[in-house]
C-alpha cells in the first residue's frame, strides 16, 4: 500500500510508538527530555497566523473574533483614552494590586496554617472539614454572600480572590510538611532541637519545594476569580474592563483585557519559578 | 564503669486485630567506656529497634535504659545517630550541615563554625565546605554526617548502618576512618551493619541478634579492631585465620537462625 510513498496510518503510529535509538551525551530513555521553547515558538507563531488568516479572509465576522490588529488597536486606544474613565495603567495596578494582595494574604495566612495542620491532628481536625467544605464551591456561588457580609467596596474584592488561593496554600504547605524524611527530622531532635525548632529549621525548609507549587497553582486561581471579584459594583479593574466591554460588544477590548490578564499571570509563574531555582536547587536532588 | 545500660527491654508493637508483635525481647546490654558494640542480625532482629531505644526515638514497653545512671526518655545531645542516609539538609552547605547541631544547641556563628572546621578536617572534608550536600558522592555525605554526629561532643554515637549505602571499596575506607575517629574521640560506639565482616572487623564486641521475637543470641568479644591498630593492615587483619574462622562461625549461625526462623 505505501511502497509507492505515503505511508499508512498504522505504519506511521508505529514509527511514533518505537523505540528510539541511543544518542551520543543523553541519558537514554528519560521522559520528556529535550528542548521544547522552539516548538512553543512555532506554534504561537501559527495561532497567531490562523487568527489573522480567518479574519483576513472573512471568515469570522469582526464581533465574534476582531482581527490581531483590531485587538492591537483596542490596546493603543484605552491606552490614550482610557476605558469608562480610568486610565489603562489604572486598570491595570488596580486588579494587580487586588490578586496579589489577595495572594499575599493567603501565603502569609495559608502557609502557617497549612504547616499547622501538618504538623498536629487538633489543627487538622479544626481547619480540615471547613476548607475541604468551601475549596469546591465555585467564587461566584458565595459571592453574594461575601458581598452581604463585607460590602462591595474593596474588602469583599480581595477576600473573594483570597479565599480561593487560600486553600490551595493551605493544602500545599500540609503536603510539604511531608517532604522532611524522618532522619532529617530524628538528626534534629537528636542535638536537642525544640519542637518549634524543628518546624523552623527543618520541616519548613524541606517544604518549600511544595510551597513553591503551591503559590503557582494559587495565583493562577487568583486571576480566574478576579473577574468574578469585579463582576460586582466596580468601576475599574481588568475584569470590570473584560465584563463591561461584553455589554457594549467591544469584542477587541474583551480580547485585549484576556491578553493582558494572562501576560501578568504568565511573567508572574515566570519570576516564581526563576526564584524557585534559586532559593530550592535541591529540588528533586535531594 | 557502666555508661549505657539496657536492662530487661521490650518492645512490642500493636498490630489492628491481632495480638501485639514483639520487636525486641528481654534485651540486656551494657556499653561501656570506649566500647565499640556493633549489632549484626538478619532483616527484621530488631537492631534499628534497639538503636532507636537508645536514641530515644522509641520508647521500651518493659524494661529501661539508663545513660550515665540516667533513665533515656527521649532523644537528647548525649547520644548522636549517624543515619543510613537522608539525614543531610541539602538546603545547608557542608559546613552548616555539620553546624547545624550547634546551632541548635544556640552557639554564635563564630563558635559554631570554629567547633565544625574542626570536625570537617578531621574527617578530611576541608575542601567540600562550601559545597552542597546534593553534590557529594555517598561516601562524603556519610562523612558529613558523622562530623555533624560529632560536634555535640555526645557520651555515645549511635550508627545506623551507616555504610550501608557506600560501595564495597569506599566502604572498607570509611571503616578505617570511623575507627580511628573512634580512637581518637574516645566515644562509645554502637554501630549496626548487615556485614558479619565489617562487623568483626570494627567491633569491640559483636551482638548477634535473631529475629521473631528480635532478640541477643550470642556476644562476642573482638580483638580485631585493636589490632589492626597496632599493625594497620586492615585486609591483612581480614585475611588472617582467626578472622575468617570467626566470620564463618558466625555466618553459619546468623543462617541457622533465618532458616528456623522462615520454617
Amino acid at each position: 500500500m505505501s511502497e509507492t510513498g505515503s505511508r499508512s496510518g498504522s505504519e506511521m503510529w508505529a514509527d511514533l510508538m518505537r523505540a528510539k535509538p541511543a544518542k551520543p551525551g543523553e541519558v537514554y530513555g528519560v521522559p520528556g527530555q529535550g528542548e521544547s521553547v522552539r516548538v512553543s515558538l512555532i506554534v504561537i507563531a501559527g495561532l497567531l497566523f490562523t487568527w489573522w488568516l480567518v479574519t483576513a479572509v472573512g471568515l469570522i465576522k469582526p464581533l465574534f473574533l476582531p482581527s490581531p490588529m483590531a485587538v492591537f488597536g483596542a490596546l493603543v486606544d484605552v491606552l490614550r483614552d482610557g476605558f469608562t474613565g480610568s486610565s489603562f495603567w489604572e486598570h491595570t495596578w488596580i486588579s494587580t494590586a487586588r490578586v496579589f494582595g489577595a495572594f499575599l494574604l493567603a501565603c502569609v495566612i495559608g502557609i502557617p496554617l497549612g504547616i499547622a495542620m501538618g504538623m498536629s491532628p487538633i489543627a487538622r481536625g479544626v481547619f480540615d472539614p471547613p476548607i475541604e467544605f468551601y475549596r469546591p464551591i465555585p467564587p461566584l456561588a458565595y459571592l453574594p454572600l461575601m458581598i452581604i457580609w463585607f460590602g462591595i467596596d474593596e474588602l469583599s474584592k480581595v477576600l473573594l480572590i483570597f479565599l480561593s488561593v487560600l486553600a490551595p496554600m493551605a493544602l500545599g504547605a500540609r503536603a510539604g510538611v511531608k517532604s522532611a524524611s524522618i532522619e532529617q527530622i530524628h538528626a534534629a531532635y537528636s542535638f536537642g532541637a525544640t519542637r518549634w525548632q524543628v518546624i523552623r529549621m527543618v520541616i519548613l525548609p524541606s517544604a518549600m519545594p511544595e510551597i513553591f507549587t503551591a503559590m503557582r497553582i494559587g495565583i493562577g486561581f487568583g486571576w480566574t476569580t478576579l473577574v468574578a471579584a469585579e463582576m460586582v459594583a466596580s468601576t475599574s479593574g481588568l475584569g470590570y474592563m473584560v465584563l463591561s466591554a461584553s455589554k457594549f460588544l467591544q469584542t477587541p477590548i474583551v480580547i485585549m483585557g484576556i491578553v493582558i490578564i494572562a501576560a501578568i499571570a504568565y511573567a508572574f509563574d515566570h519570576l516564581v519559578r526563576f526564584v524557585e531555582r534559586r532559593v530550592v536547587p535541591w529540588k528533586g536532588r535531594a | 564503669m557502666t555508661a549505657l545500660a539496657i536492662r530487661n527491654a521490650s518492645v512490642f508493637y500493636p498490630v489492628a486485630g491481632k495480638p501485639p508483635v514483639q520487636a525486641l525481647k528481654d534485651i540486656n546490654l551494657e556499653i561501656n567506656d570506649q566500647d565499640f558494640v556493633v549489632a549484626l542480625g538478619a532483616s527484621g532482629c530488631g537492631k534499628s529497634t534497639l538503636l532507636n531505644l537508645i536514641a530515644g526515638f522509641m520508647a521500651p514497653s518493659q524494661g529501661e535504659i539508663r545513660l550515665g545512671g540516667k533513665v533515656v526518655t527521649g532523644p537528647g545531645a548525649d547520644r548522636s545517630v549517624v543515619f543510613q542516609k537522608h539525614a543531610l539538609l541539602p538546603w545547608l552547605n557542608v559546613l552548616d550541615n555539620v553546624a547545624f547541631g550547634l546551632k541548635i544547641q544556640g552557639h554564635n556563628r563564630k563558635t559554631r563554625e570554629g567547633i565544625a572546621r574542626g570536625f570537617i578536617k578531621l574527617l578530611g572534608l576541608e575542601q567540600f565546605e562550601l559545597s552542597a550536600t546534593y553534590e557529594l558522592s555517598g561516601g562524603m555525605q556519610q562523612r558529613v554526617g558523622i562530623a555533624r554526629a560529632l560536634t555535640s561532643d555526645p557520651d555515645i554515637l549511635l550508627m545506623d548502618e551507616p555504610l550501608g549505602a557506600l560501595d564495597a571499596l569506599t566502604r572498607e575506607r570509611a571503616q578505617e576512618l570511623i575507627l580511628k575517629i573512634w580512637r581518637d574521640t574516645g566515644k562509645m560506639v554502637f554501630f549496626i551493619t548487615h556485614s558479619v565482616e565489617e562487623a568483626l572487623f570494627m567491633g569491640t564486641k559483636l551482638v548477634v541478634m535473631s529475629p521473631r521475637p528480635g532478640r541477643i543470641s550470642h556476644v562476642f568479644d573482638l580483638p580485631f579492631s585493636r589490632r589492626y591498630f597496632e599493625i594497620g593492615n586492615a585486609r591483612a587483619i581480614k585475611a588472617s585465620a582467626d578472622f575468617i574462622e570467626l566470620r564463618e562461625k558466625i555466618l553459619q549461625i546468623i543462617f541457622t537462625d533465618e532458616e528456623s526462623a522462615s520454617s
